[in-house]
């Protein structure tokens, strides 16, 4: 049976012969490349109260956000809380991040932090304990220290930039390691910038506590 | 009727006062809800919530008891759509929760207004595993805009003033607010204040001047305009600025499905509804402009199809209240960032007098008649939905409310209905439930009692909510339920003949009660028509039934729904028929 409307079918009709990425961006059709990927700190300011780090994690899981650590605790201020997120996406992904995780009603702001951010990783490594001099050595290279010492094993705390963890990690192998945990980045904005702005009155009606420092 | 209480049904309204007196937490709920102004309450009773329906005996607000708790979730969804103010649904713990959340993750979707109130479980057994505990912020925080566990009757009824607050500033969405039992029980002489948003939501108003400058000096240059109006134009209240500025300008206007009625579809300037199943001459001039003013739109895929062929040319300034939104799915030009009709003004103090743009109107014109939204009928063989659409449009008033439920029946009701007026087309999009549509225009009715409302469902849809006619009857609403009847989940069968080789895989229905006579069973009228000249009278009896009628239209079982794009094709490949479809 004959089903529709009647007009001119889809290849007899005129057609303009520009596109877009799947990005949305219109493009030179001989212009047309993957976009890069960059890895890339955002910092959250977020009100302190239950469910804000399921409300976070949720939304970079079912958006597919590309999210490579997450950490978060307390601030100065008791009623406020910062996440930081590493993350690896596209500009446009980058982004779209910020402008989700903003949306969030629980947080406060989110700033995309400049590569001249203090950025430190805390790692804590179990390696197995026959080589002790050899470790506390190379801990020292790391200038990290032994923590914990049993018969069979040296636990040995190193703190830095999410690289240098990795190569002390790397490192530590040679002894045989047992386990690893890593906290993510944590990190601030250099000098006297706000990290995430939102100490201000107009955000909390009650006047934070007089506290020290950026928190 | 059979029950011997039902002459005594609806009650009289019983002369409740407002509540100033606030003995416990429930008490601070019901009279944070009536301080914001709530007049209707859709729900169902159960365990948890047992307090708040307590406190809501004496309440002047009105509550509908409805059939099951997505029912409740959709009726006050759709009173949002039409009344602008946040529907609220009320529903217990466990199952009465997750039952509302296809109905959150609609109005999610769509940007609904609407507020659910929840019962728990005491907050001493919250993680046990009680009896009809769930979750209910984890399962319902990805599909609302936010929700809130109550856990102080001294601050819930400011908890619940917020909830509403949010709901319906700025984007639109669906809030909850999760109320353990012992907190709607616990004493508290806190009545709540004035409702307020939460401190960290601030939505625009004006866009940056700079930028709607330069979109504005784009516009002026632009050869082949067309405005893109969608569903945040009606939410945000803005359509006469809208209609008032592409008239003026001269400029075409395009609509989303949300959008449907943002701009009156019998004007020239109109071009309908693009994207997958649009008219033709919408998906032309889509495909073809050179300069696109997409106004309160989240560029759908099923209106962009495929990103890389969506309006390939054009400029895009995006009006949008929803940072998120702009250039989320289609990089924006001019990222106007505000209140549409703020914007749209703005826009239109930066232009003087109509754009030159003759060429393209003339265009547009010429695509209109090129791709006429047209059907073929022979009175004699099998009845046309299309025909149905279009009598039932011609029958009742421009006001009248369409609901819908989902599928093939939707698609003819947006296409064939012409649409004049906002806040009349009322349909599940995003989302795309079944079974939306009957539940719906319980909420439109009671939102609008005064205009008509009829609900286009399939066979399908409304076999998935047919227990709210039990409210409708009970309620004596004057509603119409035409059910376009083809025995099968129509819109899926058309994509298997289309890419599945016509093997229909659980699409047919091999058996469908008769809808009149379950119609008659619940206590409404109902019709049976399967002739063309049944069509005319049948509607014209059903709209004149005091309380709720079903008529049941034996359509064509082939009939199938073009234009079509598929699924990530091209809008300038529309398909208009079954033939052209396979040429693609």
């Amino acid at each position: 049976m004959s089903q529709g409307l009647q007009g001119p079918g889809p290849l007899e009709r005129p057609h303009p012969s520009g596109r877009r990425t799947a990005e949305g961006q219109r493009i030179d059709p001989q212009e047309e490349a993957e976009p890069a990927r960059r890895r890339t700190i955002l910092s959250a300011l977020v009100k302190h109260e239950p469910g804000v780090l399921a409300k976070v994690a949720g939304l970079f899981s079912r958006r597919q956000f590309n999210i490579e650590s997450l950490s978060v605790g307390p601030t100065a201020y008791k009623r406020h809380a910062r996440i930081t997120l590493v993350i690896e996406e596209t500009e446009p992904g980058i982004e779209q991040a910020r402008k989700q995780l903003t949306k969030l009603i629980p947080v406060i702001s989110v700033t995309e932090l400049d590569s001249d951010a203090v950025d430190r990783e805390l790692a804590l490594i179990k390696v197995d304990g026959e080589h002790p001099d050899a470790i506390a050595a190379v801990a020292e290279m790391y200038d990290g220290q032994a923590v914990d010492v049993s018969e069979t094993t040296v636990t040995v705390e190193i703190t830095g930039p999410e690289d240098r963890i990795d190569a002390a990690v790397k490192t530590f192998e040679r002894f045989g390691i047992r386990e690893v945990v890593r906290t993510g980045t944590a990190a601030l904005a250099a000098g006297p910038s706000e990290t995430a702005p939102g100490h201000s009155a107009s955000i909390e009606t009650t006047t934070p506590p007089s506290v020290t420092g950026d928190d | 009727m059979t029950n011997p209480e039902f002459d005594q049904y609806p009650p009289e309204d019983h002369e409740g006062e407002p509540t100033t007196e606030v003995d416990c937490g429930a008490d601070a709920v019901v009279a944070s809800l009536e301080q914001a102004g709530v007049e209707i309450l859709f729900g169902v009773q159960g365990g948890a919530i047992m307090p708040v329906y307590d406190a809501l005996y004496d309440s002047p607000m009105r509550h509908i008891t409805m059939g099951h708790e997505q029912g409740a979730a959709h009726a006050a969804d759709a009173y949002g759509i039409v009344s602008g103010e946040p529907g609220v649904c009320v529903a217990t713990s466990g199952p009465g929760a997750t039952n509302l959340i296809t109905g959150l993750a609609d109005a999610n979707m769509d940007s609904d207004p609407l507020v659910a109130l929840t019962g728990q479980v005491p907050t001493g057994m919250v993680g046990n595993d009680a009896f009809q505990e769930t979750d209910t912020i984890g399962v319902t925080g990805p599909v609302t805009k936010t929700n809130y566990f109550a856990d102080d009757s001294d601050t819930v009824g400011d908890v619940v003033g917020e909830a509403v607050e949010l709901s319906r500033r700025g984007r639109p969405g669906p809030t909850v607010v999760d109320l353990p039992k012992d907190v709607t029980l616990g004493e508290t002489d806190q009545r709540p204040s004035e409702p307020r948003l939460p401190d960290t939501y601030h939505p625009p108003d004006r866009a940056d001047q700079e930028t709607v400058e330069a979109a504005a000096e784009a516009l002026k240059r632009a050869e082949k305009p067309v405005i893109l109006s969608g569903g945040g134009v009606i939410k945000g209240e803005a359509t006469a600025e809208l209609r008032s500025f592409a008239i003026e300008k001269g400029i075409p206007v395009i609509t989303t499905m949300p959008g449907t009625g943002s701009f009156p579809e019998d004007h020239d300037l109109a071009l309908e509804m693009a994207g997958m199943h649009g008219t033709g001459y919408a998906n032309m001039g889509i495909t073809h402009c050179d300069y696109l003013l997409g106004i309160g739109t989240r560029f759908d895929d099923r209106l962009t199809g495929a990103i890389e062929t969506f309006a390939p040319e054009a400029e895009l300034a995006h009006i949008d209240i929803d940072p998120a939104e702009i250039s989320k799915n289609i990089k924006a030009d001019y990222p106007l960032l505000g209140d549409a009709g703020t914007v749209i003004g703005q826009l239109d103090g930066a232009i003087a007098g109509p754009l030159d743009i003759d060429p393209w109107r003339e265009q547009c014109r010429t695509w209109k008649e090129e791709y006429p939204m047209d059907y073929e009928w022979d009175p004699d063989g099998p009845l046309k939905p299309q025909y149905v659409v279009e009598t039932f449009d011609e029958l009742t008033d421009d006001d009248t409310i369409v609901t819908t439920g989902v599928g093939q029946h939707q698609m003819w009701a947006v296409q064939y209905w012409t649409y004049t007026e906002p806040r009349t087309w009322v349909s599940s999009h995003g989302l795309g439930t079944m079974g939306y549509g009957l539940p719906a225009a319980i909420g439109a009715k009671l939102a609008a009692p005064k205009q008509d409302v009829v609900c286009f469902d399939g066979d399908g849809s409304f076999l998935m909510t047919g227990e709210e006619l039990a409210v409708a009857v009970r309620e004596n609403l004057d509603i119409v339920v035409a059910i376009l009847n083809n025995a099968a989940v129509g819109m899926v069968r058309q994509w298997q003949d289309a890419f599945f080789e016509g093997r229909h895989s659980a699409s047919q229905y091999p058996w469908i009660p008769a809808f009149d006579k379950l119609a008659e069973a619940f206590g409404a009228e109902g019709f049976a028509v399967e002739q063309y000249d049944e069509v005319a009278e049948t509607i014209e009896a059903a709209l004149a039934v005091d309380g709720p009628a079903v008529i049941d239209f034996h359509i064509d079982p082939d009939e199938n729904v073009y234009p079509m794009v598929p699924s990530g094709g091209d809008n300038g490949r529309f398909a208009l028929s079954e033939a052209q479809l396979e040429d693609l």
